[in-house]
């Protein structure tokens, strides 16, 4: 009985952190109208914040605390409003969601460039030296009476400020109608920014309250915010009181796994994944509906043609062979990820860019397709890699059956549970059996992978799979493209514009969004299993959902609906890093970070840059003589790369020189004064700014 | 109250665009003090544009908005609602998910207390006092439509403009709204009212303007020979 009582104290306190990170989760959501995927990472930042002051400089208690509290944490939010939400807030979900995701990953390369993860850094309890309390038989620890209390008065201070004040009716108002709330003379922006300190200063209280329990280290504290999603969403993101409740289930399920689950090799992992199980099982059960009254800009999903397409192809058949042909054998293997990585960006391009479905788990998906190459191809045997593909399919379908009741945020939730599960748990597993057959994950370390058997000719050397993925490459973003133009693109497009539209039309929801889900964990699949190729040992980490995030926020600035986004991934993803890495150690997480900003960035492009570089470089494709002057350039460049020893990044740089000199001329021939008729405008030459003033005057003369 | 000859809300040949195309080409319209301006038109011809205007919600690319002779040209929609201007949008101006009571909360932003506002406003439309706790989305049309109404009534504006106030309700209750309007209007407010089906507004209109692709093509006091002319206007081939 004493030891259910612990157990039970340890449960309610960790879910008064929950209850407090999970009520600026529904904060944010319901006055500013987002769902702040980057929450727990802000709380992870003022708990380091709070470190570096208290410990780590050796500031008083309560100077860091407020310092932290009032001053760190109110400019955070108000500069994340700014910067992040305030561009995005006429677009929609999915551009808001993105921001949040960009802030996360940011969150986190800044915390690990600032505070070397490899420290550790222990931070005390609150008030450790006082003897603990007794309440009758239970023993209460004044760190866990002071989380206690301090979410008791968060609650009812909340509840007051939002149903009883009017700041509180004023930042509900300008979610529900943000011109309305202007008309009225209230100010949304005002409101807006109430709204992200108050959220902010939530996380960064849940966060200086659940450190020193946990290790402070930047991952792991960002992903305790799982199981505050847990208890937001038994809110419905709206209502506090059962986000309370929803965090009490949380916190006690965890705490009573820690005492009862009985210890062998297969359930530890049960209890780290016991949060994210409940969110899925939350997502499904609870009926979620959107907030209401917000427009939304889809935007256009690009059609590409055949001549395009099979540009692409040949351009990443071109970086091949270029790859291989100028950098060395060491340079081969960190560079040639690249095709394997752009394989996994194309498997949004049908499901996100297409289907309009969000999904944060596709690496997660890749991770399985490599393991059962590993495993199955261990010898090279080819049929080994559709079995890959289908397993990683076939787990997709199984992600797709929930997706039928989420969509938005929900189904992004839904997606993050999932892949934590897999981290934390399935991922973990020693080899086990079901009905006989023996299945193996990770082998909790890491599995070796084989080049595949091409009919009689093994692929080993890095050269060979780095052509072999390339091809890869290629073939799928012809496919995605063939895909596109056809039917099930088209009823894809069309289910993404409008579900309801869609299934009046006889449109059949559930079997659209199996097979969507399905090709792309299939892509996905295939995907990693190259990735496992070329990296020759992979470990459950390189799968992981935040090694997955920056991947997707990459995608998402490509263009989800082109074609292009995986050759474009690729080198986003891996052609900095290795750049950036003869610069010594302290540019190690600039990457991470670079990936941020550019999600960041995303709010001035929605349609993505490879929309913008297309437009930039048609021109230059449509004219023969540059063109030819072009290629000319570039094949001399490969030569003296190849030929000329430490010749590759000086012919890389007058490459790249030549082809924006050309790229100009193309622009400035293309866009030669011509006499086009008014009817032709922005048909036969560009749109330009001032047409629409020229067209409205001489219409008003007219009429 | 009497009509008064000078004009309270005066706009001068605003002329406004939507991305780079111009909607209306220099609208000249005023209101007085305690007068009803009724603002017709077909489909597309500007007419919510020219509320967007003189609300602050679309800043005209050119020409003056005067309210009380003051160039208040280009100042934002908040400013522009407590210095007395009042905009009851098309379709419901009621915040869906807030209560009754919280809507009426968000009325005090212009100046008058809580305890005014809802008092005025559960005494002139008893039926909202029936339903203070409820969530406004889940009223009836015409209900919601009295409580985006109330805001002119409670918050005491000195200019009120409305815009298809009738859209989707059932007739008896247009009517009822408007013998409202006409009500706020006694009490020395300049009401400008954009209505698409004329015969309700025209009742209780003392002037008039007919509003054709982005250019007030007639306007003055509404007498039967407008009602039989309307008709050629909104089908686009006025003699």
């Amino acid at each position: 009985m004493d030891q259910f009582l612990a157990f039970t104290v340890v449960g309610l306190s960790t879910a008064a952190i929950y209850a407090v990170i999970g009520s600026g989760l529904v904060l944010t959501h319901t006055t500013a109208g987002v769902f702040n995927f980057a929450h727990g990472a802000a709380g992870m930042l003022a708990a380091f914040a709070y470190w570096q002051l208290a410990v780590g400089w050796g500031w008083p208690v309560p100077a860091a605390l407020a310092v932290v509290l009032l001053v760190l944490a109110p400019a955070f939010g108000l500069l994340a409003e700014r910067v992040l939400m305030r561009p995005v807030q006429a677009l929609g979900e999915a551009e808001r969601l993105v921001m949040t995701v960009a802030l996360l990953t940011g969150c986190i390369a800044l915390a690990r460039w600032v505070w070397d993860p490899n420290t550790p850094r222990p931070l005390a309890a609150f008030l450790a030296g006082e003897p603990a309390l007794r309440l009758g038989p239970a023993v209460v620890t004044w760190h866990q009476a002071i989380t206690m209390a301090t979410a008791l008065a968060i609650a009812g201070g909340l509840w007051f400020l939002l149903h009883r004040t009017r700041a509180g009716t004023e930042m509900r108002a300008s979610v529900d109608d943000r011109a309305l709330a202007g008309l009225t003379g209230a100010d949304p922006l005002r409101a807006g920014r109430l709204a992200w300190v108050l959220g902010i200063q939530l996380a960064a209280v849940g966060g200086i309250l659940i450190a020193p329990t946990v290790a402070l280290d930047a991952q792991q504290l960002s992903l305790l915010i799982v199981s505050a999603y847990t208890a937001a969403v038994f809110g419905r993101l709206r209502s506090l009181p059962l986000t309370f409740l929803g965090a009490v289930v949380v916190g006690l399920l965890e705490a009573y796994l820690a005492g009862y689950l009985p210890q062998n090799d297969y359930l530890p992992g049960l209890r780290l994944a016991a949060p994210a199980l409940l969110l899925l099982l939350a997502l499904l059960a609870f009926p979620h509906r959107r907030l209401p009254g917000r427009d939304r800009t889809l935007v256009r999903v690009p059609l590409p043609g055949r001549r395009g397409g099979l540009v692409l192809a040949g351009c990443v058949l071109a970086v091949a062979l270029v790859l291989v042909s100028v950098l060395t054998e060491d340079e081969v293997i960190s560079y040639g990820t690249l095709f394997p990585i752009g394989v996994i960006a194309l498997s949004y391009v049908p499901l996100a860019g297409y289907a309009g479905q969000i999904s944060l788990c596709q690496l997660s998906i890749a991770g399985i397709g490599a393991v059962v190459w590993g495993h199955l191809g261990a010898h090279g045997a080819l049929w080994a890699l559709p079995v890959a593909v289908l397993v990683a399919a076939a787990v997709g379908a199984l992600v797709a059956l929930p997706a039928l009741r989420l969509s938005g945020i929900y189904l992004a939730l839904g997606t993050v549970a999932f892949a934590t599960v897999l981290d934390r748990w399935i991922f973990t597993l020693p080899a086990f059996h079901v009905l006989g057959v023996r299945i193996s994950l990770f082998d909790q370390g890491s599995v070796s992978v084989a080049g595949p058997d091409l009919f009689g000719l093994r692929l080993t050397s890095p050269t060979d799979l780095v052509l072999f993925s390339a091809f890869c490459l290629a073939v799928t973003s012809l496919g995605l493209a063939a895909l596109r133009r056809g039917r099930f693109g088209r009823r894809l497009v069309a289910l993404r514009d409008s579900e309801a539209a869609y299934a009046t039309l006889g449109g059949r929801l559930l079997a659209a969004k199996v097979a969507v889900f399905a090709l792309s964990a299939g892509i996905a699949g295939l995907g990693g299993a190259l990735y496992g190729m070329q990296l020759q040992t992979v470990t459950a980490d390189q799968f992981s959902l935040v090694a997955g995030l920056p991947v997707f926020l990459i995608a998402v600035v490509g263009g989800l609906g082109s074609v292009g986004t995986g050759l474009f991934t690729g080198l986003a993803y891996v052609v900095p890093v290795q750049l950036l890495d003869g610069l010594g150690g302290w540019a190690q997480n600039l990457p991470a970070l670079l990936v941020a900003l550019a999600g960041l960035g995303f709010a001035h492009s929605p349609a993505g840059v490879i929309a913008r570089l297309r437009a930039q470089w048609t021109p230059l494709g449509r004219d023969r003589q540059l063109l030819t002057a072009l290629l000319g350039v570039l094949a001399l460049c490969w030569a003296v790369a190849v030929l000329v020893p430490a010749g590759g990044r000086p012919a890389l740089a007058a490459a790249l020189v030549v082809a924006m000199v050309l790229r100009n001329r193309a622009a400035a021939r293309a866009a030669a004064p011509a006499d086009v008729p008014p009817e032709w405008w922005g048909v036969r030459r560009p749109w330009r700014p001032e047409d629409g003033e020229v067209l409205s005057r001489a219409t008003a003369a007219a009429s | 109250m009497t009509v008064n000859d000078s004009p309270l809300l005066e706009l001068r040949g605003v002329r406004a665009a939507y991305h780079g195309i111009t909607v209306l080409h220099g609208v000249d319209l005023t209101v007085a003090a305690g007068q009803v301006v009724a603002l017709l038109g077909p489909n597309g011809a500007g007419k919510t544009t020219v509320l967007k205007a003189a609300a602050g919600l679309h800043p005209p690319s050119a020409g003056q908005l005067l309210m009380g002779g003051r160039d208040v040209t280009g100042i934002r929609p908040g400013r522009l609602a407590r210095a007395g201007v009042c905009l009851i949008p098309e379709g419901r101006g009621v915040f869906p998910n807030l209560s009754v009571r919280d809507n009426l909360l968000m009325m005090t932003f212009c100046g008058r207390g809580r305890e005014e506002i809802e008092e005025t406003a559960y005494d002139r439309f008893p039926v909202l006092a029936a339903r203070r706790t409820q969530q406004a989305g889940t009223l009836s049309g015409g209900e919601q439509q009295m409580l985006a109404l109330a805001r002119g009534l409670v918050t005491d504006p000195a200019v009120l403009l409305l815009d298809e106030l009738s859209m989707g309700l059932a007739p008896l209750v247009v009517a009822e709204l408007y013998e409202l309007v006409a009500e706020i209007a006694r009490q020395g407010v300049a009401v400008l009212v954009v209505e698409q089906f004329a015969a309700a507004v025209l009742k209780i209109a003392d002037h008039a303007a007919v509003l054709v692709r982005g250019r007030i093509q007639w306007q003055g006091h509404p007498d039967s020979s407008l009602q039989a002319e309307l008709s050629s206007y909104y089908l686009g081939s006025p003699t």
